[in-house]
This record gives structure tokens, C-alpha cells and sequence, in this order.
């Protein structure tokens, strides 16, 4: 296996399991490349990628356009916010003015579930799924389950637990994915109202307790409440929801095990988690966003190998 | 196919004890020189010299490993993505002297990768190349080797293959083999 099975990255859904363990692979050496003296490769030298952003996002877009760097690609970028889609232009009439300046691959966020679905049906480029509304955000599961393939030897029969904000979380549905394709058992906790009522078709468990989730688990995926997508309330106050939701230090040490933290940022420090355990042993959150560079220039790099032949 | 054997067991043996011996004698205790083996196949010969070197002289040599896939200059136009390899290199480099080392020198392609690799981990002093087989005609790139375990006349249509007792052979062999 040296060839990835799709020519764009939409979600985790469309990958094999070989492709997880090739964009893996690929990426344990961008990580020695990373932590070197000199951190750039030239391998995409002949590459333009246009990073499109029509949401708002700085660790993505940043570690994204870190990752064209280092792998010395040409980078332009776009937000919607400085541009013509606030005059009406549609989304296909934006990329394909990017692309007739010749460039290579679209790295997009968009705020619309399909929308790089949409993209790849009509353009040539190559497409990466930077986050899709409340759909996929591919990479961001492939840099956890990687972070997590780092500290536990293997997926078969680990346990991880997605805690929180389920409904509205793309990292979600896409880690489910992940994980469920290397072998792992998963796990979702939240209150009934942030809970989507098919998730269970997805072949995960759910759990309204946290705690419950907590001694089941091996790793405690935590994610942000998201109000910026919350039109009607879904729980009485943040403060209510840090109280029964919320993971702290007392929680962990009442465990009889050891279990690993992860974020995928940003951190309400108070809400989801405390400030104790973010910043404890426990917690691989900064890890998250340094394996978050090498994944994406994994992704970068493959995708952009097949492109020849086609 | 029909191939015919360039070196067996014994001959390689013998062909690198005297690599070891011809090294010794450019880079005496080896306190500035560093050993860089290519990967994927370059690192077994570099494994046989570090370890032969180490017991002449009663001392660890340095000796890395080099990985030149995201340098090369055949990135999209190959069929299929090339899968990286463990670069593994514990020393700097700068101001060392290098011997970089691989097991068969023909276009000199990846020996130009490795130049633009091994710079990422500082400016060496001097660099100088070593190989087990030198294929004389069909350099593509003025590189040639300082240390060469045997030079050989091949065709376009030929090939090189070394297997190593490392990589599960039963024997060390050296062939050239016709390619169908």
C-alpha cells in the first residue's frame, strides 16, 4: 500500500483502513522532519494550494498552511469575510476564478454540510475537507487518532469516550469514523439534547453520565460546547452544564486508572475542562496540534502525488 | 530472466574489509567523520561498515540513517506516492566529515537527493560517497563515487540487485539480472 484510495480528502467516511495506516505512516516521518534544525522538505515545491476559509479558524488554518510551508508549497489564502461572496458570488464561481490562477489544490472550510462534496463533483483540483459545517473535519480526526496511536500501542479494543457537544461537532461524527475503522470501541456522552438520535447507527454507545463515560473509557475526547451553532438552548446555563459535564482533577484522581486527555481546541478553560486537567500529565492536548502539522502534510503529500495520474 | 552473480558471500566480505581499510586510511580514528547510510538498501552496507570500523578501531562509530524520499526530483512523476523511510540521525553534522553510503550508484539521482537531505541537519565539512556497486554508464548527474566496492558495465536493460542476510536472504549476493 503506498497510494491512498481517493484523490480527495472529504471525509473519514470515503478512507480504508489502509489508507489511515499509509497517511500515518507517512506522517511519523513528517514528524522527525518537523523537530528538525531545518523543518522544510521540498517535496511540493511545483504546488499551489489555496487555502479557502468561508468559516472562521486559526489552529486549522494555521497548521494547515504551516504544513504547505514546510512542504514548500506556494500558499494564497481566502477568508469569505475580505472577499466577493459578500457581493453574491456563488461558491463554485469563487473557486473556480482561484483555480484558473493555476493552483493545484483547495484546502476548504465551509460552514455548509456537502460543500466539498459539491466542489469536487465540479472542479479538477484536489480537495481537502478542512470542516464542513456540522459534517466531517477529516483531519482533525486523523491528527487524534494519531496522537492517540502514539500513546497506546494499539486501537483494537481500546475504549475512547467523545464527551460533550455531539450534535453540532464534525470532529465527532469524523473521529467516530476513525476510530471505528482502526478497531477501537467509542463511546458518546452528553446531555440528551446535544446527543444526534441516529448516532447509535454509527455503532457507538451512548452515555448520559459523565462519569460513567469516564471509568468506561481509556481516552476522554472532550469537546467544546459550541454556542456560535446553537440556535434554541439545548441546556439551562454553561454554568449548569460545567457542573454536570465538566471534568476536573477530583474526577480523575477518583478513577482506579489512568486515562488520557484530549482536546481538539478551542479550550473553554471552566466549562468542558478545568484548567487542572488541561494543563495536566493526563492531557495530550499539545501534542494534538503538533501531530496536527504532520498530518496535514501527510495528507498534503499523498494527495498531491496521485494528482499526476489522472 | 537470466542473471549472472558480481559478488557472493565471501567476495562482499572481503570487498568490505577493504572499504573499511581504504576509509581508515582517509579518516584515521574517525573523531570527525560520521557514517550516513541511504535508506531503504543503503543501510545494511553502512550497518556492515559501522560495525566492522568499530572493531578495528575499539570505538562507536557514528552512524545515521538518511531518508531521501521528500527530496526527490521524481515527486508526481511516478505511478504511485514513494512511502518514506526512518531518517535516524543522533549527531550534527556541521564541520563533520560525511561519508554518505549506498549500495548502487547508477543515474546519481538519489545521491543528489541526499546532498539537499543531508544539509537539513547542518554543513559538513567535507562530503564524500561510497557505494558497494558502481554501474559505469548511465549517470544522468556529474556524481561519482570516492569508494566503490566494484565497478560494473551494465546495460539500461539490466539491474542491480543486492539482498542482504539482514533482509531475510539466506546468503549475501550481489546480481545482475536482465530485466524481462
Amino acid at each position: 500500500m503506498s497510494e491512498l484510495s481517493v484523490n480527495h480528502l472529504l471525509g473519514i467516511k470515503n478512507l480504508t483502513y489502509d489508507d489511515l495506516q499509509l497517511i500515518f505512516e507517512i506522517a511519523d516521518q513528517f514528524k522527525e522532519v518537523i523537530n528538525r534544525p531545518i523543518k522544510k522538505v521540498p517535496s511540493l515545491r511545483d504546488i499551489t494550494i489555496a487555502n479557502v476559509f468561508f468559516e472562521n479558524s486559526t489552529r486549522t488554518r494555521l497548521s494547515f498552511e504551516l504544513a504547505e510551508k514546510r512542504l514548500s508549497a506556494d500558499v494564497i489564502n481566502f477568508s469569505s469575510s475580505s472577499s466577493s461572496v459578500k457581493k453574491g458570488e456563488t461558491l463554485l464561481d469563487t473557486v473556480n476564478n482561484i483555480l484558473a490562477m493555476k493552483v493545484d489544490m483547495i484546502v476548504m472550510r465551509h460552514p455548509s454540510p456537502g460543500a466539498p462534496h459539491f466542489l469536487a463533483k465540479h472542479i479538477k483540483a484536489n480537495i481537502v475537507n478542512a470542516g464542513d459545517g456540522t459534517h466531517e473535519h477529516p483531519t482533525q480526526a486523523l491528527l487524534d487518532t494519531f496522537s492517540i496511536r502514539s500513546k497506546h500501542t494499539s486501537f483494537e479494543g481500546l475504549k475512547v469516550a467523545i464527551i460533550g457537544d455531539i450534535l453540532h461537532s464534525r470532529v465527532a461524527i469524523s473521529n467516530i469514523f476513525a476510530l471505528k475503522k482502526l478497531g477501537a470501541e467509542v463511546m458518546v456522552c452528553g446531555p440528551n439534547t446535544l446527543i444526534p438520535k441516529f448516532i447509535h447507527t454509527l455503532g457507538v454507545q451512548v452515555e448520559l453520565d459523565v462519569m460513567k463515560a469516564l471509568q468506561w473509557c481509556d481516552v476522554a475526547n472532550v469537546l467544546r460546547i459550541q454556542l456560535e451553532r446553537q440556535q434554541i438552548k439545548y441546556f439551562p446555563s454553561t454554568r449548569e452544564y460545567s457542573l454536570y459535564y465538566g471534568i476536573n482533577k477530583a474526577m480523575l484522581d477518583s478513577l482506579d486508572k489512568e486515562i488520557t486527555i484530549m482536546h481538539p481546541g478551542p479550550i473553554n478553560r471552566g466549562v468542558e475542562l478545568a484548567s487542572d486537567v488541561a494543563d495536566s500529565d493526563h492531557s495530550i492536548i499539545l501534542d494534538q496540534v503538533e501531530n496536527g502539522v504532520a498530518i496535514r502534510m501527510a495528507v498534503l503529500y499523498l494527495l498531491a502525488s496521485v494528482r499526476s495520474n489522472q | 530472466m537470466n542473471k549472472k552473480l558480481i559478488l557472493d558471500q565471501d567476495l562482499l566480505k572481503l570487498t568490505v574489509s577493504r572499504l573499511c581499510q581504504q576509509l581508515i586510511e582517509n579518516h584515521a580514528n574517525f573523531s570527525a567523520s560520521v557514517l550516513l547510510g541511504l535508506q531503504p538498501r543503503g543501510i545494511f552496507l553502512a550497518n556492515r561498515i559501522a560495525a566492522e570500523l568499530g572493531k578495528e578501531l575499539k570505538k562507536d562509530i557514528n552512524l545515521g540513517y538518511l531518508d531521501i524520499t521528500f527530496y526527490r526530483d521524481d515527486f508526481r512523476r511516478r505511478d504511485t506516492p514513494i512511502v518514506a523511510n526512518e531518517t535516524q540521525i543522533d549527531f550534527i553534522i556541521e564541520n563533520k566529515r560525511v561519508i554518505l553510503i549506498d549500495d548502487v550508484l547508477y543515474t546519481g539521482r538519489s545521491v543528489r537527493a541526499a546532498l539537499d537531505a543531508m544539509i537539513a541537519f547542518g554543513r559538513p565539512a567535507e562530503v564524500e560517497l561510497l557505494v558497494l556497486i558502481n554501474r559505469k554508464y548511465g549517470r544522468d548527474l556529474p556524481i561519482e563515487p570516492k569508494y566503490v566496492g566494484r565497478t560494473v558495465n551494465t546495460l539500461e536493460s539490466q539491474r542491480v540487485d543486492v539482498g542482504w542476510s539482514e533482509q531475510g536472504k539466506r546468503k549475501d549476493n550481489v546480481w545482475l539480472v536482465n530485466k524481462a
